[in-house]
């Protein structure tokens, strides 16, 4: 079995052990420590029933430690009888601990943390090279993470979109490392599509394949950012852009429209164009229209903005333009596109210039100072 | 989730407001001050927020490539120099508004009297990732 269908294993295990009692941080513990035995025993012995087996042997790890922990106690107060085991499930358990480790206690780099390891399986020392912080700092994250969740009862239902937020966050931020964090985000709303039937698990999960399909064509061979209309197209995953668009269209079919939908119908629209020039502009910024009425992000009408203006010409998208701050992020960007559409070259290579300076990336500081200088020496 | 740089100076920083050289502390005064510093990275270990802290000699070289076959040019240091970076931290935290919390923290150090130094901090942004969902 490989490593990834073994972490998928990982939040029922989980569950029957919370479910048998276990108080949450040992549980997640004990399946830790039960995965890392799984990945040393297993290829020389594998076992008829990989769950039964994980269960199993985290429960006999969860009792050590807990008569450890107890011997060690006992000597100073009495200890607690063992929690009977809580009630019946009324909701799945996967879908409970997605929600308990995307509680709104949380603090967003927690709960991404905490989902990584407990939801996804993924070691401390695979999250932290993840993240760039060191394996000691993630481990104290992790382990704050599980006691501010400690009080909640596992059976409380959450909101599935704080769930949504913090997927987003893995899928759209995630670190290049070890681990494909974009692959495991896309993994874990697949699985959260199989426990929940909700249009915005099926939107955002839409939305990470038809993303994700564009990767290969994104970067450029020394490393630089394509953007997407000089994109070679035929380097696009069809296979996940037909996924994306058959799991969008269902949800899209019952009519509960929400922000994530609407950025995969956007998404959808540009994987719909055989060529950039082909692009339906309209409908794009009909859905920008309607992603504006569903949240009240300023970035939403910065990007209606570029997009009207390739619907309706650079100076319409100017015009929508010069109504928005000039402090939101990538503002000065986009002015400086459209001024090069609208045939003002110097104007477009002061601000690309001026963009770079305000990057919040060096991808795309070089990409910008590179626009800069295409312009400027001509 | 942003990392930050917290830079300290030799030189070039604005005069803190308890401005006296660390060559004139008490030895007392200045195992405080390093216990400070020590038990501000536990801490941010702790909160899950530390990456890494440097402290760097005041004694550096200048080196410049010099053409082929050559050996690189060595010079300095130079006393003019304006700019000298004593050490950083690094921190990954939730918010700006955090990064700044923390530096006022740091800030905080006993210096001479065993009073905070008051000392400037150069607070610097990391780049951070390209997001893969931009349109």
């Amino acid at each position: 079995m490989g490593e990834v269908l073994l972490r998928g294993l990982t939040p029922s295990v989980l569950a029957i052990l919370v479910r048998r009692g276990a108080d949450f941080a040992a549980a997640e513990d004990a399946v830790q420590d039960a995965l890392v035995e799984a990945v040393r025993v297993w290829p020389a012995d594998p076992p008829r029933d990989a769950k039964g087996w994980l269960v199993t042997v985290a429960w006999r790890k969860f009792l050590d430690t807990t008569r450890a922990d107890t011997s060690r106690r006992r000597r100073e107060d009495r200890v607690d009888e063992e929690p009977a085991p809580g009630p019946a499930p009324a909701l799945d358990d996967t879908l409970q601990l997605y929600f308990l480790c995307a509680h709104p206690s949380l603090t967003p780099s927690s709960a991404v943390a905490l989902t990584l390891r407990a939801v996804g399986g993924l070691t401390t020392r695979q999250i932290a090279e993840a993240y760039l912080v060191p394996e000691a700092t993630m481990a104290q994250r992790i382990s704050r993470a599980k006691r501010t969740v400690s009080g909640v009862r596992f059976e409380q239902p959450g909101d599935v979109a704080t769930v949504l937020r913090v997927l987003y966050l893995v899928f759209n931020e995630g670190y290049s490392g070890d681990v494909d964090l974009a692959a495991e985000a896309i993994r874990l709303t697949r699985q959260l599509a199989t426990a929940i039937d909700h249009p915005e698990v099926a939107g955002l999960l839409a939305l990470m394949l038809l993303h994700h399909a564009r990767r290969p064509a994104r970067t450029a061979p020394d490393g630089g950012l394509v953007p997407l209309a000089a994109q070679d197209r035929g380097r696009w995953d069809t296979g996940l852009i037909a996924e994306g668009v058959v799991i969008l269209q269902a949800a899209l079919a019952r009519d509960r429209l929400g922000e994530f939908q609407a950025q995969a119908a956007i998404a959808a629209l540009h994987a719909d164009a055989p060529t950039a020039e082909e692009t339906d502009w309209v409908q794009i910024v009909e859905w920008y229209d309607e992603l504006g009425r569903l949240t009240d992000n300023p970035i939403v009408r910065l990007n209606r903005a570029v997009a009207l203006g390739e619907a309706d010409g650079p100076h319409a998208g100017l015009a929508a333009l010069a109504e928005l701050d000039t402090a939101l992020p990538r503002h000065t960007a986009a002015a400086a596109y459209l001024h090069e559409r609208a045939g003002d070259p110097a104007t477009a290579a002061r601000l690309y210039a001026e963009a770079a300076t305000k990057a919040p990336n060096l991808a795309e500081r070089t990409h910008l100072t590179r626009q800069a200088a295409r312009l400027n020496t001509y | 989730m942003a990392k930050y740089l917290l830079l300290k100076h030799y030189r070039g920083a604005p005069a803190p407001v308890n401005d006296v050289p660390m060559d004139q502390w008490t030895p007392e005064e200045i195992s405080a001050h390093v216990q400070y510093m020590n038990d501000f990275a536990a801490r941010l270990e702790k909160t899950g927020e530390f990456v890494d802290g440097q402290a760097l000699s005041p004694e550096g070289t200048f080196v410049r490539y010099d053409g082929e076959g050559r050996p690189p040019v060595t010079d300095g240091p130079f006393a003019e120099t304006k700019d000298l970076i004593a050490g950083w931290m690094v921190i990954d935290v939730d918010t700006y508004e955090r990064a700044v919390e923390l530096a006022g923290e740091l800030s905080a150090a006993p210096g001479a009297g065993g009073k905070p130094i008051h000392e400037w901090l150069e607070l610097r942004p990391f780049y951070g990732v390209q997001p893969t969902i931009t349109e």
